[in-house]
């Protein structure tokens, strides 16, 4: 093969790759366009204090959807780091190699499930006995979500400091627990932090799980044992209604969850400081 | 002199290996012993059972007993937290938090187990940093990092650490094999000053460094014990041939 | 030792809470399909009569619809992600390729329902007015371009979920090439190579199983996916070989139905499908693992 005719193909497969590389980002690039530009225009005071009119009135916001996200995702929060923290702790320093392989594989099994599933499970545990929709049966699904991530994130980071801190401080007569959580895990916080971020913002995006768990409130509630509203939720319901008023808040309200998820990926990533993930 | 420390018939077995070989030594109050043999010896093995390092191993078994003060440390009675706040260890590489202060780091033994009152915080700190002559090189900047220090600073503030909670006995893992010539030159003269009021038991393969720091020696070889005998008998004439071929170079 | 053994105790508690969850998960789902999986029997696979009320329940509308989408949306991202992993490792340089790389990671923040919003609201209308009347226009003739433009149809799907799984799949695939050896590559540069005919030669052929594990995560991925594809596929259990039909997916109906379910036999045929759905991924999720293992080693891969 000549020459000419070898360079002439690597250049080709240079620009064909350059050309898929565009292809990829270019939906990047419309997507936050149109979320920009339309949720913009439609974002207002009245978004972020009120909650959806009803179908014909203009105006109207998602507070309910906003407060309810806020709601679940501490809730799910409250549970699910310290299972994940504590978790990933007996993984590094208890855990024989058959026990932890068996606790890495359930986990990585979990992370792999389709989110409306893990809603399916928390209708079964939670909203079919207590014969009712709930921000609770929500709340759990989302940790059942966030439990996984948090696990393996911590554990990967706190396999990173090296065994001759651990030893430093049970040298010094300081009990094996003290120093997994005062030594060890302190000395991990920072990562620990980003991957705890990262978990957080991946569930304040689902939508799935929430649907017949949470599912959804048109009005204010706060009650845990009643549906509760979602912004992904509610940008879903807005999003397929006909309703032109109803689709300029659901673009508001990806404005916000993006800006929400671009928030807390920022502060995950300071939070890593020199191991950005 | 009393013992401090007193071995008998400790064996140390990882699984099917069987490390160090039906040990039985004493360490006298207030001397400085060393430990010296070629890699692989089951030096560092013997000194971790003293402190009951081993605990942390799974597959790790000792068994025998290790007297501290005619007390066997491996009695189910013992807390074995409680012995190592009796004897300190210091490594071989300098390991100081990296996510706390000079300050800090100095008090940990006490702070990592609870409060401590701020003024009787700042004596300790300041008469530990004393003791390994780091206080003037550090005691304007207390409350950096750890990490900043040299290597030998790094080292002196682990003694410094150690000593902080008041131990009877120090173990020492070869603490100077990281450490440059003048960095080591400071911790032997450390040691010597130690040995006033400490009991110090110290692993180094370096053999000059033996004969210069220590009182008495014990030659270990294939995981058992040798020769045990005052430092410059066993470097003058030792007794067992052995002894005398690893003194002499013929192996390492 | 007392505070060593409640430390112990409540870290082994919280660890097999994980175990626990799975087990509960994957009895739970077994548990409650039950009725259906004895009541519908194989009409399930192979019917396509899904009549909640008569108690027909023939998913093949939805496997079609699952099947189909999740396939042709691996076609479409596979070359464009493997395209762009090689760019991104072997092109670009260091600092350019990781910046690349962050945005990509950025497409695969976005949460589903923001894609699914931005589908229906901004893709779906443009290929109804756009691209759908042309390809009517001059591929019309054929079985795969028939029908009216609906906009939300099979297309869609296939598109949105295209976007959705290529940043998975560039990701497992730019971890795999990183782990080519060196020296494969210098091999090639030394025999005088251009840089395309080394990857050929050296890195592809390495990576190869690698990446065809990420291809099959992407897959996993694309098989359970909801919201987007439920905001644009039409939500209507066609069988039809022409992309322009709306469809609809096993997520999807599971997601328009569950919360107003029928019967009790009906929640029942909507856990069986879920059940169908976890089983399916988890076949693939364990397959894409091992072919990854396999490349870049026993790494827990940021799936």
């Amino acid at each position: 093969m000549s020459l000419t005719l070898r360079r002439f193909k690597n250049h080709s497969a240079t620009l064909l790759m350059a050309a898929t590389t565009a292809a990829v980002l270019l939906p990047l690039a419309l997507i936050f366009y149109h979320i920009l530009k339309m949720g913009l225009s439609s974002i207002s005071l009245d978004f972020f204090t009120s909650i959806p009119k009803p179908t014909g009135e203009v105006g109207g916001g998602m507070v309910n959807g906003m407060a309810g996200s806020a709601i679940m995702i501490g809730m799910a929060s409250l549970v699910g780091i310290p299972i994940g923290v504590l978790g990933a702790i007996y993984l590094v320093e208890y855990a024989g190699p058959r026990s932890g392989t068996a606790i890495r594989f359930s986990a990585d099994v979990l992370a792999g499930i389709p989110s409306i599933i893990t809603g399916m499970v928390a209708y079964i545990l939670l909203v079919a006995p207590m014969k009712g929709f709930s921000a609770l049966a929500g709340s759990a699904a989302l940790a059942m979500i966030m439990i996984p991530i948090v696990l393996r994130t911590t554990e990967e980071q706190l396999r990173m400091i090296p065994g001759t801190l651990r030893e430093a401080s049970l040298a010094l007569g300081v009990p094996l627990w003290r120093t997994s959580l005062k030594v060890v895990l302190v000395s991990a916080s920072k990562g620990v932090l980003t991957g705890i971020l990262l978990a957080v913002a991946r569930v304040a995006g689902e939508t799935a799980p929430l649907l017949f768990t949470a599912l959804g409130n048109q009005f204010w509630s706060s009650k845990l044992t009643e549906p509760m509203a979602a912004l992904p939720l509610q940008i879903f319901t807005f999003a397929i209604s006909p309703y032109e008023d109803w689709h300029r808040l659901a673009w508001a309200g990806a404005l916000v969850l993006v800006c929400v998820m671009f928030a807390l990926s920022l502060a995950a990533r300071m939070a890593g400081g020199k191991r950005g993930i | 002199m009393t013992d401090k420390i007193r071995l008998e018939n400790m064996n140390v077995h990882f699984g099917s290996n069987h490390a160090v070989k039906d040990v039985t030594m004493s360490m006298a109050e207030h001397t400085v012993t060393a430990i010296i043999g070629p890699s692989g010896c089951g030096k560092s093995t013997v000194l971790r059972s003293i402190n009951r390092m081993h605990d942390l191993s799974p597959n790790a078994k000792v068994s025998g007993n290790v007297f501290l003060d005619d007390a066997d440390i491996y009695d189910s009675s013992i807390d074995p937290v409680n012995i190592r706040r009796r004897i300190g260890m210091v490594f071989q590489k300098p390991n100081p938090f990296p996510a706390m202060s000079i300050y800090d780091n100095v008090i940990a033994g006490y702070k990592l187990n609870g409060r401590m009152k701020r003024d009787e915080a700042d004596s300790i700190v300041e008469s530990s940093l004393k003791r390994v002559a780091l206080w003037d090189e550090v005691k304007d900047r207390l409350k950096t990092s750890a990490t900043d220090l040299s290597g030998g600073q790094q080292q002196r503030l682990c003694i410094a650490r150690t000593i902080a909670i008041h131990p009877e006995v120090i173990l020492m893992d070869e603490p100077c094999s990281a450490l440059d010539p003048i960095a080591t030159l400071k911790i032997e003269e450390l040691i010597e000053e130690l040995k006033e009021r400490y009991t110090i038991i110290i692993v180094t393969h370096n053999m000059q460094q033996a004969g210069r720091v220590s009182d008495v020696t014990a030659f270990f070889y294939m995981g058992e014990l040798i020769e045990l005998g005052a430092t410059k008998k066993i470097f003058t004439t030792p007794q067992k041939k052995q002894t005398e071929d690893y003194i002499t170079g013929r192996f390492g | 030792m007392k505070g060593d053994t409640v430390f112990k105790w409540v870290t082994i508690t919280f660890a097999f809470t994980v175990l626990l969850i799975l087990a509960v998960m994957l009895g739970g789902m077994v548990l409650e399909s039950f009725p259906a999986l004895k009541h519908n029997g194989w009409r399930f696979i192979a019917g396509r009569d899904w009549d909640p009320v008569q108690e027909n329940f023939g998913a093949l509308s939805y496997l079609y619809g699952s099947v189909v989408s999740s396939m042709l949306a691996l076609l479409v991202a596979a070359p464009l992600s493997i395209g762009t992993a090689l760019f991104i490792t072997e092109i670009l340089p260091n600092r350019i390729g990781n910046a690349v790389s962050v945005l990509i990671e950025l497409l695969a923040a976005i949460p589903s329902v923001i894609y699914g919003l931005w589908g229906v609201l901004v893709m779906a209308p443009w290929l109804q007015s756009t691209i759908q009347p042309f390809l009517i226009a001059r591929l019309g003739f054929t079985p795969f371009f028939q029908g009216a433009p609906y906009g939300v149809s099979m297309m869609a799907a296939v598109l949105i979920l295209a976007i959705m799984i290529v940043p998975i799949i560039t990701a497992i695939s730019r971890e795999v090439l990183l782990a080519v050896p060196q020296s494969q590559k210098e091999a090639a540069w030394g025999l005088g190579a251009t840089r395309w005919e080394m990857i050929r030669i050296a890195v592809l052929p390495y990576a190869r199983s690698g990446i065809m594990g990420a291809v099959i995560l992407g897959l996993g991925r694309a098989i359970g996916e909801t919201m987007a594809v439920t905001m644009v596929i039409g939500n209507t259990p066609n069988i039809s070989l022409s992309l322009l039909s709306p469809a609809y997916t096993m997520p999807s109906v599971i997601a328009n139905e569950f919360a107003e379910t029928t019967s009790k036999l009906h929640a029942a045929t909507l856990m069986e499908m879920g059940l169908v759905l976890l089983g399916v991924t988890l076949l693939v999720n364990i397959l894409a693992r091992m072919m990854i293992w396999s490349v870049a080693g026993k790494k827990w891969s940021k799936a």
